[in-house]
C-alpha cells in the first residue's frame, strides 16, 4: 500500500505545479485572445468567425494537424535554443541568424557534397552528416559571442543581434552569387536542390509531416537531460542564476558560458537544418523570417522548460497555421496573429500585469538577465 | 569621455574617409569628396545620434533600454501616416502635415517610452525583456495596421498607398552668399564654397539632433536634474534618502528617451524619405545603444560614436558614385553585403572593450526595491 499512496502524492503534486507553472501563461494567452478581439472588432472583423476560422485552420483536418505539426517543427528547435540560453543566464537574440547559418550550410552539404566526392553517398552517412553540418554552423556561430562575452565581456544582446545582421547579410551574398540555383529561369535567391540522400522523410504518405518533427520532440527530451541530470547541465544552471556563486563553487563560468552558446546556436541552426532537409529541400532568402524573434516569445511563455517550449510552439505553430484559414474567412491580414503573439510575450514577460488583472498572489522568484553592460 | 577615444574615432574616420577619397580622386578632387562624405555622414548619423541620447537619458536614470528599435519604428509609422492622412484626406499641405507627422512621431516614442517605463519601473520587469517586448510589439504593429489599412479592398485607401506629402528639405545656411566674393570669380574657389556650403545645408532633424546633443549634456551634466538623474542611476537607494523620487525620475527620464527615439524615428520617414516600409529601421535601434556605450553614456561621446557608424554607412553610398574606378578584383567590396557589414563588424569590436573599457551607470538595469 505505502509505495502505491507515495506515487499517488507525487503525481498530484506533479499536476499541482504543472497547473502552478501554467496559470500565467494561460490567462497571458486568453487575455491576448481577447485583446487581439477587440482589436478584430474595431477593424469590422468578426472574433467569432476569426477564431473558429483559425481553430479550424490549426486543427480542422488530418492535413491541418500536419501542417500545425510541420510549424511547430522549427519553433520547437528554436524555442528550446532561446530557452537553453535563458537557463544559462543569457539572452539570445540571435537564433535567426544561427538558424539562417544552419540552413546554409545544411544546404550547402545537401546539394553540393556528392559533387564534390564524386560519388552519390548512402542516406546513412548524407543526411546525418547534413544535419551535423548545419547544427555546427550555427553553433559555431552562436559560441563566438559565447567567446566574446566570457573573455572580453561585450554584452551578448547586441552581439547577437549585430550577428544576425552579418549572418543575414552573408546569406544574401552566398545564395545570390556563389550558392545560387543555377536552373535556368531561376530569379530567386536560392540554392539548389539538396540531394534525395539528404532529405528526411515524410511519416504518412501524402502528408507533409516528416521525421524533423519527431526529432524535434526527441531534442526537447534531450535539453531536459541535458539541463537536470548532467554534470554540465548543473553548471550551466548555476551560473544562470548567480555566476559569482558558480565562479566561488568551482566552476569555470567562461567554460559554461561558451558552451551554453555553443549548445543555444546548434539547437537554433537545427531549426534551420529540418526546415531545409524535411520540408523545402533547399534554403531560399527570407523563408525563415521571424522564427528566431518568436522563439523569444516561445521561450518565455514556456518558462524556459524543454516540456513548456514544446506546448508554447504547438500553440504558436497553430496560431501561424490558422492564420491563412482566417484571412481567407475574415479578410484579416495574417500580421494580427504576429500582434496577438506579441501581446501573449507582454503579458507572460510582465506577469503582474495579469497577477494585477485576475488578482493572483506572486510566488517564486524572477529571472534577472540585465546585469548592465559589459559586466 | 578620455582623449584617447576621440583620438581612435578621428582615427576611423579618417581612415573611412581616406578609403572614399583613394578610390574616388580619379574622377573628382579630394575636398569634393570629402564634404560630399561629410554631408551624408551628418545627415545618416541623425537616428543613431537622436537613438543614443535616447538610451544616454534612460540608462544614465538606471533603465536599460533595448527597445529604441522598436520605439523608432512604430514613430515612423505614425509619423508618416499622420502626414500622409492629413494632405490625402484633409489636402493638408506639406509643412504642416510633415511638422504635426514630427509632432505625432515624438508622442507616439513618449508613449512606447511610458509602456517601457511602466513595464520596468513599476511591474519591475526585467528590463531587457521589457524592450524586446516593445521591438517585437512595434513590429507586430506597424506590420499589421501597414496591411490593414493599405492592402486588400476593403482597406481604408482600397488596396492603394497614397503618396505621402513629402520630406523636409535643407536649411539653407547663406555661406557661399557670403564668401563667394572672396573668390573673385575663380571657378575651383567657388565650387569649393558651394561644396562646403552643400555640408551646412541639413535638415531640421538633423539639426535638431546636434543641437540635442549639446543641451543634453548640458541637462545632464549642468542642472539639479541632471544630477538628479545620474544620483536615480548610480545609487537609488541614497538618492532616495535625501528625498528624490526615484520611481519618478526614472519615468520621465525613460518618456525623454522614448520622445528622443521618436525624433529619431520620423528621420526614417518624414526627412529621409517619404515612405513606409516595415522592419525599415533595419537595426539602427540597435547601434544606436552601441554609439551609446561606445560614448561612455555621455552625449557628446555618443554623438562621436554616431558619427563613426555613420560615416561607415557614407562610405557605402559614395562608394556607388565611383563604381567604375574599382578594379573588378575588388568589385564585391562595394556590394551593400559586403561594405554594409562595417557597422555591425564595428560594434561588436567596440563592444570587446578593446577601447578601452567603459563604465555604465552603477544601478544600470536594476529595478530598485525600497
Amino acid at each position: 500500500m505505502q509505495p502505491e499512496t507515495q506515487k499517488k502524492s507525487s503525481v498530484s503534486q506533479f499536476i499541482q505545479v504543472v497547473s502552478e507553472t501554467s496559470l500565467i501563461p494561460f490567462l497571458s494567452i486568453v487575455t491576448a485572445m481577447l485583446i487581439g478581439g477587440v482589436i478584430i472588432l474595431l477593424v469590422g472583423g468578426n472574433p467569432i468567425i476569426a477564431y473558429m476560422g483559425l481553430l479550424e485552420g490549426a486543427f480542422g483536418s488530418v492535413r491541418a494537424l500536419s501542417e500545425t505539426a510541420i510549424w511547430s517543427t522549427p519553433y520547437i528547435f528554436a524555442g528550446l535554443a532561446v530557452a537553453l540560453a535563458f537557463r544559462g543566464g543569457l539572452f539570445n537574440i540571435g537564433a535567426e541568424g544561427q538558424l539562417a547559418f544552419g540552413a546554409v550550410f545544411s544546404s550547402l552539404i545537401g546539394y553540393a557534397l556528392p559533387g564534390w566526392l564524386g560519388f552519390d553517398l548512402p542516406m546513412w552517412i548524407h543526411l546525418p552528416l547534413t544535419i551535423l553540418v548545419g547544427g555546427l554552423a550555427g553553433g559555431l556561430w552562436a559560441a563566438i559571442v559565447g567567446a566574446l562575452k566570457a573573455y572580453t565581456g561585450g554584452h551578448e544582446v547586441i552581439n547577437t543581434i549585430m550577428m544576425n545582421y552579418i549572418a543575414l547579410n552573408a546569406t544574401s551574398f552566398l545564395l545570390n552569387g556563389p550558392m545560387k540555383d543555377h536552373a535556368p529561369l531561376n530569379v530567386i535567391a536560392r540554392t539548389p536542390e539538396i540531394a534525395e540522400s539528404a532529405r528526411i522523410m515524410p511519416i504518412f504518405d501524402g502528408l507533409r509531416i516528416h521525421w524533423g518533427f519527431v526529432f524535434a520532440l526527441l531534442m526537447a527530451f534531450f535539453v531536459w537531460w541535458l539541463l537536470n541530470k548532467t554534470t554540465l547541465g548543473f553548471e550551466i544552471r548555476t551560473v544562470g542564476l548567480n555566476p559569482d556563486a558558480a565562479q566561488y563553487a568551482g566552476i569555470n563560468v567562461k567554460r559554461a558560458i561558451v558552451l551554453t552558446m555553443l549548445f543555444s546556436g546548434i539547437l537554433a541552426g537545427l531549426a534551420g537544418t529540418v526546415e531545409v532537409t524535411g520540408l523545402n529541400y533547399r534554403h531560399e532568402l527570407g523563408f525563415s523570417s521571424g522564427y528566431g524573434y518568436d522563439a523569444i516569445a516561445i521561450a518565455l511563455l514556456g518558462k524556459s522548460h524543454p516540456l513548456g517550449v514544446v506546448l508554447a510552439s504547438f500553440l504558436f505553430a497553430a496560431m501561424r497555421n490558422g492564420a491563412t484559414r482566417m484571412q481567407f474567412l475574415t479578410q484579416l491580414p495574417v500580421d494580427l496573429i504576429s500582434m496577438i503573439q506579441a501581446l501573449i510575450l507582454l503579458f507572460v514577460a510582465a506577469d503582474a500585469i495579469v497577477r494585477y488583472i485576475y488578482r493572483i498572489k506572486a510566488k517564486g522568484e524572477r529571472v534577472t538577465l540585465t546585469r548592465g553592460w559589459g559586466g | 569621455m578620455d582623449w584617447k577615444r576621440f583620438g581612435f574615432i578621428a582615427l576611423i574616420i579618417t581612415a573611412l574617409f581616406g578609403a572614399v577619397v583613394m578610390v574616388g580622386q580619379s574622377q573628382q578632387r579630394p575636398l569634393l569628396i570629402i564634404t560630399s562624405m561629410l554631408a551624408t555622414t551628418i545627415s545618416v548619423a541623425t537616428p543613431l545620434t537622436l537613438g543614443a541620447l535616447a538610451g544616454v537619458f534612460c540608462e544614465r536614470s538606471g533603465v536599460v533600454n533595448i527597445g529604441i528599435e522598436g520605439m523608432m519604428l512604430s514613430s515612423a509609422f505614425f509619423g508618416w501616416f499622420t502626414g500622409m492622412y492629413l494632405s490625402n484626406v484633409y489636402g493638408w499641405t506639406l509643412m504642416p502635415s510633415i511638422v504635426t507627422g514630427t509632432i505625432v512621431a515624438v508622442f507616439t516614442g513618449a508613449l512606447m517610452g511610458l509602456l517601457l517605463a511602466w513595464l520596468s519601473v513599476t511591474f519591475k520587469v526585467d528590463q531587457i525583456i521589457g524592450g524586446t517586448v516593445i521591438n517585437i510589439l512595434a513590429v507586430g504593429l506597424t506590420g499589421f495596421l501597414n496591411r490593414q489599412l493599405f492592402f486588400g479592398e476593403t482597406s481604408l485607401f482600397g488596396g492603394t498607398v497614397p503618396s505621402s506629402p513629402g520630406v523636409y528639405s535643407a536649411i539653407h545656411l547663406p555661406i557661399k552668399e557670403i564668401f563667394a566674393p572672396m573668390c573673385g570669380g575663380g571657378e575651383i574657389c567657388l565650387e569649393n564654397i558651394n561644396a562646403i556650403n552643400r555640408v551646412f545645408d541639413q535638415k531640421p532633424i538633423a539639426w535638431a539632433a546636434i543641437i540635442l546633443v549639446f543641451v543634453s549634456h548640458y541637462v545632464l551634466f549642468r542642472t539639479r536634474w541632471g544630477l538628479r538623474t545620474r544620483a536615480v542611476g548610480e545609487h537609488p537607494k541614497a538618492a532616495d534618502t535625501v528625498g528624490i523620487n526615484v520611481e519618478r525620475m526614472r519615468y520621465l527620464n525613460v518618456i525623454i528617451g522614448g520622445m528622443l527615439a521618436g525624433l529619431g524615428g520620423a528621420y526614417f520617414t518624414i526627412e529621409s524619405i517619404p515612405s513606409f516600409e516595415p522592419l525599415m529601421t533595419n537595426g539602427r535601434g540597435f547601434i544606436s545603444l552601441a554609439a551609446m556605450i561606445f560614448g561612455n553614456w555621455t552625449p557628446i561621446g555618443a554623438w562621436a560614436a554616431a558619427l563613426v557608424f555613420g560615416s561607415s554607412q557614407a562610405l557605402q553610398i559614395n562608394l556607388q558614385l565611383f563604381r567604375e574606378s574599382i578594379p573588378e578584383q575588388w568589385a564585391f567590396l562595394q556590394q551593400s553585403y559586403v561594405v554594409g557589414l562595417t557597422p555591425y563588424i564595428l560594434t561588436m569590436l567596440i563592444l570587446t572593450g578593446i577601447i578601452g573599457k567603459t563604465m555604465p551607470p552603477a544601478a544600470d538595469g536594476q529595478p530598485y526595491e525600497k
